[in-house]
């Protein structure tokens, strides 16, 4: 394996990572809200407190990570998204500034606010559809490259049917995956109302999930083929993404094996995700930067790839001991402590 | 009216960003210092008191926290989005101790969640404290990676650039480039001493407010000592940091000093204006003391502002900046030094009002010397955004709307630094330490 598909290998792990935990968090603002809404909030907001708030900043620095990633291996590439995202990148930010502040504030500001509720069910929708957006753009068309002079389209984005389905699956598998979570850490708790709440919700949104997924295989074919060609010689992968998915929703219909469940969601996804991934590739943006032209030079290649393996070294057992003192230790989960 | 003009836009905004980071930022670095100082003693002198000033000090730290982090997470991503041109280069010859970066981040927001979380979970105290460690090791380590980014802006190291191809790059020789000796100490140092003149001042504020609790006299007592040493030792690091200019940026230092021509045996120039002509006028001089800054000397020679095209002059009024962050730096000294010296004297009362309302006002100055140094580092910079490679108008993005951008940005926060007093005061106001303590049972 060369530098370039390792860099790129590590930072799409990391992307993956906070696919899984950032959707967690923003579907869980969503239910919270929603349930507050219909009048059964408590239930939702025990599991917010008690899981998410301890999590939330390592939530953010998977985000941080990969971007810092981004530019240190493929430093062409800050130049072509900077330059071309400077509206949705700032919106997103804004986005994020204001839904990390809602744990601390609503944390310790006694008093429930209902507009930091909305605020924080708002942006946990809002957010996955913005940073979709840099999706979307990485299949082509919608930037004009003239020698220096990078500008985003916005008229085609807005217009394009493919980014409008990308858009719908992120927000659909953000629910799904967090309700998956959900039940599954309710179950843990022993929180008999949550769980049946949550559990309805996990079915409800599956569907929806596989018929979005296969609305933005449609709209690739259309859209970038080339890409989609490439998709299908991996289309194992996808056909395994099924599987996982049949596997974790007959196990939440049946109630049982949900810690087993919740993995095969992951996996589902994993699957799907490297499959995009690994298809995408040599280009990160088509059909002007790859990832041998945009490439970093070998010395920073490897003083990256030597400060990763370092830092995994400290940051795996220290994510163990975060996830056992409060995923792991029952007495916690259910709240005795 | 005005034309518009993605630089002067892009400048604005990352100098407002930054300028608010660093707020949160610098109490970020300094806090877990004193929390971990007064949980020590707590369980040293068995004293529940610091135990309490521990807990409720980080309380109010996870809040600070906040907001560090989405408006770090805002600059990170602005650097890329305002300067596309200089974060490719940047990418290219500094881009490890970013990444770095993020590990010490993500290493303190683990330790900092479990720390919050667990005070009561262990028997033994002592294992509570030792889960601070990582957090202010994290927090230092964040400030020292990104210092020497800032260092290498100043002082680039570790790369050839030959017809605008990058070779022979050493990440490690970036790093480690001249400037970031002075400026990683002068930082953490700075840290320390404003994160303890802030709670010093909350502490001043509440015995002036007649709550006479022996609680806020310990906590007056413990973070005036931090403040008294770090005084000192930002003092004498910053006269490091002149001398490091006067080597290998002494064009900034000639700034700060109006210091137009080059001679031996100069003087030091306090306030004052410039005349039309560069003429300084109404200032005060100290013979000799800029020599002295400069390299230890009183007769050693000083480079002037005439080695420089006019054209590379950073700004003048970077002068007043540095000014105000020495004058506030000596301020802050001497008044720490008079309360520690009452307080050993034991007969004289350091709780007299007028050192009181002095301590009260030392947090907001230690925060204004922050972001006056800051703005003097980063202005005195100027025209260069990578000294002597690329000028900040080559780094800038083209694009259009950054403009709309910054109000954006601006509303942004306004919203985050409402919300964070408000919630602030809330926590403490609704929960008094009087009450506190009654209800945790220590009286
Ligand atoms: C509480 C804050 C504070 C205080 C009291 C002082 N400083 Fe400072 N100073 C900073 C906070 C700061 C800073 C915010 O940390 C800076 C900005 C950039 C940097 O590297 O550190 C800085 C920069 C800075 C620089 C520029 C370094 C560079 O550009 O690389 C010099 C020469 C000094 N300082 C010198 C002094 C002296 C002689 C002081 C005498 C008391 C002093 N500072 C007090
Ligand atoms: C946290 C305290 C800091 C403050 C208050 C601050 C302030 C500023 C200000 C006012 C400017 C605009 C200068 C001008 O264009 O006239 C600026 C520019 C800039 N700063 Fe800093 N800065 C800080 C730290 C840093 C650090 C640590 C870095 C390094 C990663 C950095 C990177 C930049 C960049 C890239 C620019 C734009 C280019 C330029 O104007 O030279 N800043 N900053
Ligand atoms: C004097 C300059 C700076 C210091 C001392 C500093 C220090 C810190 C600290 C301690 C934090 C953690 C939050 C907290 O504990 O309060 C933080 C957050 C952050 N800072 Fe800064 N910072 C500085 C400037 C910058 C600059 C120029 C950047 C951009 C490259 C930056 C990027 C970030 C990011 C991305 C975060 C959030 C990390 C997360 O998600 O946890 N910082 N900073």
């Amino acid at each position: 394996m060369n530098y370039e598909l390792l860099g790129i290998t590590v930072l799409w792990t990391f992307l993956y990572g906070y696919l899984i935990v950032a959707s967690i968090d923003f579907g869980a603002g969503f239910f919270n809200y929603y349930t507050t809404l219909t009048g059964r909030g408590q239930i939702v907001k025990k599991v917010i407190n008690r899981y998410l708030s301890p999590v939330w900043e390592v939530t953010n620095v998977f985000l941080i990570f990969f971007y810092v990633g981004l530019v240190g291996f493929f430093p062409s590439l800050a130049f072509y998204y900077g330059t071309a995202l400077l509206v949705p990148g700032s919106i997103a930010i804004v986005l994020i500034a204001l839904r990390g502040s809602y744990y601390a504030f609503h944390h310790y500001g006694h008093k429930e606010s209902s507009w930091y509720q909305l605020l924080y069910g708002a942006t946990g929708l809002l957010i996955p559809a913005s940073l979709s957006v840099v999706l979307t753009i990485s299949e082509g068309g919608y930037m004009t490259v003239n020698g220096d002079s990078v500008s985003l389209n916005y008229s085609e984005l807005f217009t394009s049917f493919y980014a409008w389905a990308v858009v719908l699956l992120a927000i659909v598998s953000v629910l799904y995956i967090s309700a998956c979570f959900l039940t599954f850490y309710s179950h843990k708790a022993k929180d008999k109302g949550a769980f049946d709440l949550l559990r309805g919700y996990a079915l409800f949104w599956s569907a929806p999930t596989i018929l979005a997924s296969f609305l933005v295989f449609l709209a690739m074919s259309r859209h970038n083929p080339d890409h989609f060609n490439r998709m299908m010689d991996v289309s194992w992968l996808f056909a395994l993404s099924f599987l996982f998915f049949l596997g974790a929703v007959y196990f939440i219909w049946k109630k049982k094996n949900l810690g087993l469940s919740f993995i095969l969601v992951m996996l589902q996804f994993a699957t799907a995700f490297f499959g995009y991934g690994a298809s995408h590739l040599p280009y990160v943006l088509y059909p002007y930067v790859t990832i041998y032209d945009s490439f970093t030079n070998e010395t920073m290649a490897i003083a990256l790839v030597l400060a990763f393996i370092a830092g995994l070294l400290l940051l795996v057992p220290s994510l163990y001991l975060l996830l056992r003192l409060f995923l792991f230790d029952n007495e916690y989960v259910e709240g005795k402590r | 009216m005005f034309e518009y003009d993605p630089v002067l836009y892009s400048r604005i905004l990352t100098g407002l960003t930054l300028a608010f980071h660093t707020i949160f930022s610098t109490l970020g670095v300094g806090v877990p210092l004193l929390i971990a100082l007064a949980e020590w003693i707590g369980i040293r002198r068995n004293d529940e008191h610091y135990h309490l000033l521990a807990r409720r000090w980080a309380r109010g730290y996870i809040i600070t926290v906040a907001v560090g982090v989405v408006t770090g997470t805002a600059i990170a991503l602005q650097l890329s989005l305002l300067w596309p041109n200089f974060m490719q280069v940047a990418g290219q010859t500094i881009s490890l101790p970013l990444f770095l970066e993020t590990f010490a981040f993500f290493f303190e927001a683990i330790f900092l969640g479990i720390y919050l979380y667990t005070w009561d979970r262990f028997k033994n105290k002592m294992i509570h404290l030792l889960l601070l460690i990582p957090v202010a090791l994290g927090a230092t380590m964040s400030g020292f990676f990104i210092t020497t980014v800032n260092g290498f802006m100043n002082a680039p190291l570790g790369f050839n650039l030959e017809n605008g191809v990058l070779t022979g790059i050493n990440p490690i020789m970036a790093m480690f480039n001249p400037a970031t000796p002075t400026k990683m100490a002068h930082v953490l140092s700075s840290a320390y001493l404003t994160s303890a003149c802030v709670l010093a001042a909350i502490a001043a504020f509440m015995i002036l407010r007649g709550r006479n609790h022996v609680y806020h006299k310990k906590a007056l007592h413990l973070s005036m000592v931090v403040a008294f040493v770090c005084a000192i030792s930002t003092a004498l690091i910053g006269d490091l940091s002149g001398k490091y200019l006067a080597k290998y940026q002494p064009e900034k230092l000639a700034a700060a000093e109006w210091h137009f021509e080059t001679v031996e045996e100069a003087s030091l120039i306090l306030g004052g204006i410039l005349d039309e002509n560069n003429e300084v006028k109404y200032a005060l001089e100290i013979p000799y003391a800029l020599s002295i800054l400069a390299h230890g000397t009183p007769g050693s020679e000083v480079i002037g502002l005439e080695e420089f095209p006019e054209e590379q002059w950073p700004p003048l009024v970077v002068h007043y900046l540095f000014d105000l962050m020495v004058a506030i730096g000596m301020f802050l000294a001497f008044i720490s030094f008079i309360y520690v010296f009452m307080k050993w004297r034991k007969k004289s009362n350091e709780l007299n009002k007028p050192l009181l309302w002095l301590i009260v006002s030392s947090g907001p100055l230690a925060m204004l010397a922050i972001e006056a140094g800051w703005f003097f580092t980063e202005e005195g910079r100027q025209p260069w955004i990578l000294r002597g490679y690329m000028t900040t108008a080559e780094g800038a993005t083209t694009s259009g709307y950054v403009d709309v951008m910054l109000y954006l940005f601006i509303v942004l926060y306004v919203i985050l630094a409402v919300s964070a007093v408000t919630v602030l005061r809330r926590t403490f106001k609704e929960n008094p330490v009087e009450r506190e303590l009654e209800k945790r049972g220590i009286e």
